[in-house]
């Protein structure tokens, strides 16, 4: 039987507020247990929630980006239940009228298709804290500097059909959120989470299968891997005459595998109600507008513009608006040596070649845009060839000088476009070549091209690769053919 | 809506809530009563009454995204009965 995929996504995104969503401590990351964590975070009797107007701000602004509805009034509710690391014993969320509603994203497949995944709502609500489950005399150790940290969760409708699609769609949020500067989008340190929600059906059936769904699954890769696995399970399953069961899993990327996490048999009841200690939120036109008018160029924009206006190809434009980082780093190198082509090729090329090489993001880059941009104005203005090129952005990279210019002068790398120089050289080069020169003469005329290379090569050994490769070709070529 | 016994022991188990078979007999009447009058609420036509999330009619007010609060980690930790590490200790959380 032919199967079908359907997954939906729930991402949780960590916004990048100084403060946390209900009080004034600190979100910093990595700070000494429990030093972050105020009475209003611990959830001590008396204290009240205070709403922060930058994670709302946040909020709006991504609900801006895809193309949501923005809710006038929007409540926050109780989510009832008891774990140790939510000291209120509730968290708060919101349910019923969540801020951001009923938007839509446009994901970028292999094949360079679009798909638009639709995004049924999102809602702000706290984090939790942290368990440390290793031994402390038989007890967990609890860590509170997260609980109340501002979480945007993003829930999508279930569209998308693939593993690829989903990682496509989280990228895509990932891509959103860190161009609006909402989150710094490290999934490493948990800024960014996600539950997948994963069924399958036979093709051609409209009905949905019974769905699993699989915990805080926090990398692109783990997610791909997880639904690989979840799919395969769930098929197996069902073929063998079994039934899936609606459950909560956890992805185990050591052992690539899923498990059963806590069976639904108690199941939860979160017995939701409106948050008595906070009033609904209310925004107006106005202020919508105001953060409408703010907002940066997004992702799907710059890919269009980078094609429509810098006349980039597709693949070249999907590339370099992926992330944010990877688009400044381009327009910085366009915007030094004015030609987008040779920005776009090299910051492909040569420069990621080099980050891959040795494990290096764009941000951590030897090389700055700024001194990429000066390399490729002294190849475009005709001060040095591309092999010369190489060389110099060799020595950027090993920090060997503060910019091409200087690196050009120190190793005497000026391209030699003066006729007369280059003559010299080659007349020097066809004097000392007197076997090659009649191998040349007597070769049949087709197959001279191909041998015009040695001589090119001399030229440029003699040169020390500073002669412009044009001219050496064709004053060689006029030369030797004196000779015939 | 008739209760059973079986309901309260859910909600008190939710709740974490303790509560004795005397006590559970008793919540059974008393949660019944209510949730009776509930019923009768229910019955009113509300058609065109949106919801009340609050009775004061007011609406959220928002604090600057400022850092206020001072690492006061000493004091909170003076009433757990158990730290280490900075951590507060609970009885093991197996999920």
């Amino acid at each position: 039987m032919q199967w079908e995929t359907v997954i939906g996504l729930e991402v949780h995104v960590q916004l990048a507020t100084r403060s946390k969503i209900f009080s004034g401590a600190s979100t910093a990351f990595g700070a000494e247990p429990n030093t972050q964590a105020c009475a209003v975070d611990l959830g001590l009797p008396g204290t009240l929630p205070v709403l922060n107007e930058q994670a709302v701000a946040m909020a709006v602004q991504f609900g801006l980006a895809v193309h949501a509805d923005i809710a006038e009034v929007s409540v926050f509710d109780r989510k009832n239940y008891f774990y140790a690391d939510l000291p209120k014993g509730y968290q708060t969320s919101q349910m019923y009228h969540p801020i951001v509603g009923p938007g839509d994203v446009d994901i970028t497949l292999d094949d360079d298709t679009t798909k638009r995944i639709r995004i049924h709502h999102a809602h702000l609500e706290e984090d939790a804290g942290k368990s440390l489950h290793e031994d402390f005399l038989g007890m967990t150790g609890i860590d509170l500097n997260r609980a109340g940290t501002p979480l945007l969760e993003i829930v999508s409708e279930p569209d998308m059909r693939s593993a690829k699609e989903a990682v496509a769609y989280l990228k895509a949020i990932h891509a959103i959120v860190t161009y609006l500067g909402i989150s710094d989008g490290n999934m490493a340190e948990g800024s960014m989470r996600c539950d997948v929600n994963v069924s399958v059906r036979p093709k051609g059936q409209e009905a949905f299968g019974t769905r699993a769904e699989i915990k805080n699954v926090n990398s692109f890769r783990f997610v791909e891997r997880a639904i690989a696995f979840e799919v395969e399970r769930q098929i197996e399953l069902i073929e063998d005459g079994g039934t899936v069961v609606q459950e909560t899993r956890l992805f185990d990327p050591e052992r690539d595998e899923t498990r059963s996490m806590r069976t639904k048999e108690e199941a939860n009841d979160y017995r939701y109600f409106p948050c008595p200690d906070l009033l609904p939120v209310v925004l107006d036109e106005a202020y919508l507008d105001h953060l409408r008018s703010q907002l940066p160029e997004l992702p799907a924009d710059k890919r269009e513009r980078f094609q429509s206006e810098l006349g980039l190809s597709a693949y070249d434009a999907a590339v370099l608006s992926a992330s944010r980082e990877m688009a400044e780093f381009f327009e910085e190198v366009h915007h030094v040596c004015g030609d987008a082509k040779q920005a776009a090729n090299w910051v492909q090329g040569e420069l990621s070649g080099a980050l891959n090489r040795e494990n290096l993001s764009i941000t951590n880059s030897p090389i700055s845009a700024r001194q990429l941009g000066g390399l490729l104005s002294r190849v475009i203005d005709g001060t040095i060839n591309g092999k010369a090129a190489k060389q110099v952005f060799q020595a950027l990279w090993n920090g060997q000088g503060e910019n091409a210019d200087a690196i050009i002068e120190a190793k005497g790398l000026k391209q030699v476009t003066d006729t007369g120089a280059i003559e010299a050289m080659i007349d020097q080069v066809i004097a000392e070549s007197p076997a090659q020169v009649a191998q040349y003469r007597d070769a049949e005329p087709e197959k001279r091209g191909k041998m015009i290379g040695y001589f090119v090569g001399q030229v440029m050994k003699a040169s020390r690769g500073t002669a412009n490769p044009q001219q050496v070709n064709g004053v060689l070529i006029a030369k030797l053919d004196a000779l015939l | 809506m008739a209760l059973e016994e079986s309901h309260v022991r859910r909600a008190a188990h939710l709740a974490r809530l303790a509560v004795s078979d005397d006590q559970a007999t008793g919540f059974v009447d008393d949660l019944s009563r209510i949730l009776d009058m509930v019923d009768q609420l229910q019955s009113i036509d509300t058609e065109g009454v949106s919801p009340l999330s609050h009775p004061l009619d007011a609406t959220q007010r928002l604090r600057a995204d400022e850092v206020t609060e001072t690492n006061q980690r000493d004091m909170f930790q003076r009433c757990a009965p158990a730290v280490e590490n900075g951590l507060y200790l609970v009885p093991r959380v197996v999920e």
